[in-house]
């Protein structure tokens, strides 16, 4: 049964923009993102929105709805009651481009920053040998959509705007994905502390909370990093070393 | 209209537009070999389509039955493309993908393990062993994730979200393409003396797909205007198992892993009908009872594989007839258990995405009901006709890879083929290109004519006064391809298709798009006709032509494989009058190894890899 429902869209661009109201006519489990496309083919043909997948798989689709950072591929119009108004916007942390499309180019430079994989020599039979147990934990980090939701919640990015500081939560999770991986040798802790910033993380979890894929961004992710960084550098004992020896 | 010495312009020995599997694949090995290499998508970066598979990569590699080598992959792979594929790609892939796949490992991959720590694999149709190196069921973004990540680090020049419109020519030689950037509506000219295409398939055409609005054909119209030729585009996969509910996710696809992990196909009645389907040509290595196809599921080796597991053609006409015969499920599709075979922690290590899928979007929970699925639009075997070892098209300088190339699948693909096709004939294209390029003495220079040409009908597009609304004219294509040239085709409806097809292009002629050039839908809405109506011609036209049944195409009236048929792919080109050109090509013979290899009993082959 089609209900009509009514929609407030973030419409504009840099320099100035509005939020407009539209009514659309949905259907039996349809998403936001269904009826913003219903919107874009029958009302305001120029809307411009990112989407791919439609399944959750890609994270395209990201934008604020009514106040909250989800996908909208993944947010069922039945979540909200029959009467609310449904209000789209773009993620705020990042530089509008036009209507919910923004600029987020700025996590794809935080990535080339980061040393690549570099893995050990193979077994003599050509293989690598890990055990599932071991690969666990960096397959849950590898379930990363880069929809950057998280990115766009997070305190030290969104209302600090120390984006020089600070990676955010995605690149964190990158970064214990690969220093968690059994077969990596390259040491990325020192850049960990200082480039790339991991103490401005103050463990508030807005970042875990958004993320669509239920990644333990902060606790399975940033907080052991966090440790490695305090191993390495505020261990009484290894400074004891350091200074006795002058070796790292 | 500028002057093009105005146009924003970049250079490259190498330009490689699309950046799923097979463009990220071919630019690292452009870059890596020391050639300049640029890399143009649609989309951000890592969003192709490639991260939407799911079930995994077929190797050879032998980690969990030590019996599989190279010969059987090809045996199988033949088999499953009803021999129509091109022998010589067929072998390359079966021999490359084991290496291949070792290689992405390299680079980061994590794939699911084996208890002794190698790349676990896992069943899928079609495949006479466990061969898919697979991550749960996100094996699409694991690979596209390693090769995005490995590539930003190979020094190639990504530009995101920049459509080509055309390839541009000097003489008969490749000179560049004309691409937009979606976020501006700016034109940027790109130089290159080579071109990879490696744009995917077209499904968009279609009502009911598994396919982004990503895939409209764009790398086969662009060759094809170029001068490039089509080949086996009759061959659409409809991936039998897609969500028919709700409404706005019919289509989605459900990954054929939740068969290969044991999941059953049953109809209204509770049968599980596929035991019904069973064709001659697999008989013989196909469970006829469901006692035998348990034994399988618990790991007797020397059990038969169950029916639910033939290739992708045949449960997918086997599901639409069971629905038509009234025996479908309530909205029209199948019934696909796991829920009885597997405990729902197997379900939810193995199959995530699919119990987080139905959950959120269907309201279901697959580790305790069964799911409803039906055929869904999902894959081009045909595309863009290469040299089975360099991957050029007959225009020099271009070459096609993935999913766009055809050749590989024949008349149908098998699952789990794809993500290795992009890794083996990426970088295949990639090495054809740089050796292109380096025997170039000079770089070629774009007709100035030709660009403005295409900035102008791009660009018609957003002045005329009025015009017609380029969704209506999609959805109005995406009606007529599932209704003309669906499943189950016959001649009347693939020439009314076609009529269909012309009256469409006799309306995006006047297609109109509002509002300015800035990051403007429905002009790339509009951009995207163009593409989609000349994949859909060419699928229309070679399904016309294919008297037979084989493999993804199914002719009412033709039932059956045609041995003639069988030696002959279709053809298709631009004619110098503009027309759309089909023709008959033989196919050349094998050589006698393949040959004894693709007709060999599997014990003939078993531990006998070299």
């Amino acid at each position: 049964m089609a209900k009509t429902r009514k929609f407030r869209i973030w419409r504009g661009d840099e320099q100035a923009g509005d939020f407009q109201d539209y009514d659309v006519e949905v259907e039996t489990g349809m998403v936001v993102l269904d009826a913003i496309h219903l919107i874009q083919a029958e009302q305001a043909h120029d809307l411009a929105v990112r989407w791919n997948c439609k399944a959750g798989k890609c994270g395209s689709c990201s934008m604020e709805i009514n106040g909250k950072p989800r996908l909208s591929c993944m947010t069922r119009m039945n979540e909200y009651a029959p009467d609310e108004t449904i209000t789209v916007q773009p993620m705020r942390t990042f530089r509008v481009i036009k209507d919910l499309v923004c600029d987020v180019s700025w996590n794809y430079e935080q990535n080339k920053k980061i040393a690549p994989f570099k893995p050990g020599p193979r077994d003599a039979d050509g293989n690598y040998r890990m055990k599932q147990d071991d690969v666990d934990r960096v397959q849950e980090f590898r379930k990363c959509i880069e929809c950057f939701l998280c990115q766009d919640v997070c305190h030290v990015l969104r209302d600090h705007e120390q984006k020089e500081k600070f990676v955010g939560p995605r690149f964190m999770i990158r970064l214990a994905g690969l220093e968690m991986h059994p077969l990596d040798t390259a040491d990325r802790i020192p850049k960990i502390k200082e480039e790339f910033g991991v103490g401005m993380c103050n463990i508030t979890r807005c970042c875990t909370e958004v993320c669509p894929e239920h990644i333990g961004i902060t606790d399975n992710g940033i907080i052991p990093l966090k440790e490695r960084v305090v191993d390495r550098y505020y261990d009484p004992l290894r400074i004891l070393w350091r200074k006795l020896t002058g070796k790292t | 209209m500028a002057d093009i010495d105005e146009l924003q312009q970049f250079e490259h020995d190498v330009l490689v537009i699309g950046a799923g599997g097979a463009g990220l694949r071919a630019a690292t090995e452009c870059s890596n070999r020391g050639l300049n290499t640029g890399l143009i998508c649609k989309s951000l970066l890592g969003k192709a389509h490639t991260v939407m598979a799911e079930g995994g990569m077929a190797a050879a590699l032998g980690n969990v039955d030590s019996r599989d080598n190279w010969k059987i992959h090809f045996r199988d792979t033949m088999r499953g493309g009803k021999f129509l594929n091109q022998w010589r790609m067929a072998e390359l892939h079966a021999r490359m993908a084991p290496d291949c796949v070792r290689e992405l490992e390299e680079w980061g991959a994590v794939f699911d393990r084996t208890p002794d720590g190698l790349i676990s694999q896992r069943n899928f149709g079609g495949h006479r062993y466990p061969r898919l190196a697979h991550v749960g069921d996100r094996t699409g973004l694991e690979m596209i994730r390693t090769l995005q990540d490995h590539g930003i680090h190979q020094g190639i020049k990504v530009y995101m979200e920049n459509k080509a419109l055309g390839l541009l020519l000097d003489g008969d030689k490749i000179a560049g393409v004309l691409g937009l950037w979606r976020e501006t509506g700016r034109f940027a000219l790109f130089k290159a003396k080579a071109v990879i295409m490696a744009t995917g398939g077209g499904g968009r055409a279609w009502r009911v797909t598994s396919n982004s609005w990503e895939y409209s054909g764009d790398g086969l119209a662009m060759a094809y205007h170029a001068g490039a030729e089509l080949m086996d585009l009759e061959f659409t996969q409809f991936h039998p198992t897609g969500m028919v509910w709700p409404p706005s996710v019919r289509g989605t696809l459900v990954t054929e892993g939740v068969r290969g992990d044991g999941g059953i196909l049953l109809n209204s009645k509770h049968e599980r009908f596929m035991f019904n389907y069973i064709p001659e040509r697999f008989a013989s290595e196909t469970a006829d009872t469901e006692e035998e196809a348990n034994l399988w599921l618990n790991g007797d080796k020397e059990a038969r594989r169950p029916p639910e597991l033939l290739t992708r053609d045949v449960v997918a006409r086997a599901i639409l007839a069971e629905t038509e015969a009234g025996r479908g499920s309530p909205h029209g599709g199948a019934f696909l258990d796991i829920a009885s075979q597997k405990p729902p922690d197997v379900i939810r290590r193995k199959l995530p995405s699919m119990y987080h899928q139905f959950k959120e979007l269907a309201e279901l929970d697959i580790t305790r009901e069964p799911m409803e699925v039906g055929p869904t639009m999902h894959y081009f075997m045909g595309g863009i006709r290469v040299d089975h070892d360099s991957q050029q098209t007959r225009v020099p300088g271009l070459f096609a890879c993935g999913e766009c190339a055809a050749g590989l699948h024949g008349a149908n693909r098998l699952g789990g083929n794809s993500l290795s096709d992009l890794l083996v004939f990426g970088k295949l294209a990639g090495i054809g290109a740089c050796e292109y390029a380096a025997s170039l003495p000079s770089a070629p220079a774009p007709d100035a004519g030709q660009v403005q040409g295409l900035m102008r009908s791009a660009t018609d597009i957003l002045n005329r006064e009025t015009g017609e609304n380029p969704y209506s004219i999609h959805s109005d294509l995406q009606d007529l391809m599932q209704a003309k040239v669906g499943i189950i085709r016959n001649q009347a409806y693939l020439e009314e298709g076609l009529d269909g097809i012309d009256q469409l292009r006799t309306r995006t002629a006047g297609v109109k798009a509002h509002g300015t050039s800035q990051y403007n839908a429905g002009w790339h809405e509009a951009l995207d006709l163009d593409p989609l109506l000349i994949t859909s011609e060419a699928v229309a036209r070679a399904a016309l032509l294919r008297k037979e049944s084989r493999g993804a195409h199914t002719r009412a009236e033709h039932e059956g494989e045609n041995e003639e048929w069988g030696n002959r792919n279709i053809v298709t080109s631009k004619a110098a009058d503009g027309s759309m050109q089909v023709q008959v090509v033989e196919r050349p013979a094998p050589s006698e190894e393949l040959r004894a290899i693709a007709t060999a009993t599997l014990e003939e082959l078993e531990g006998t890899a070299s």
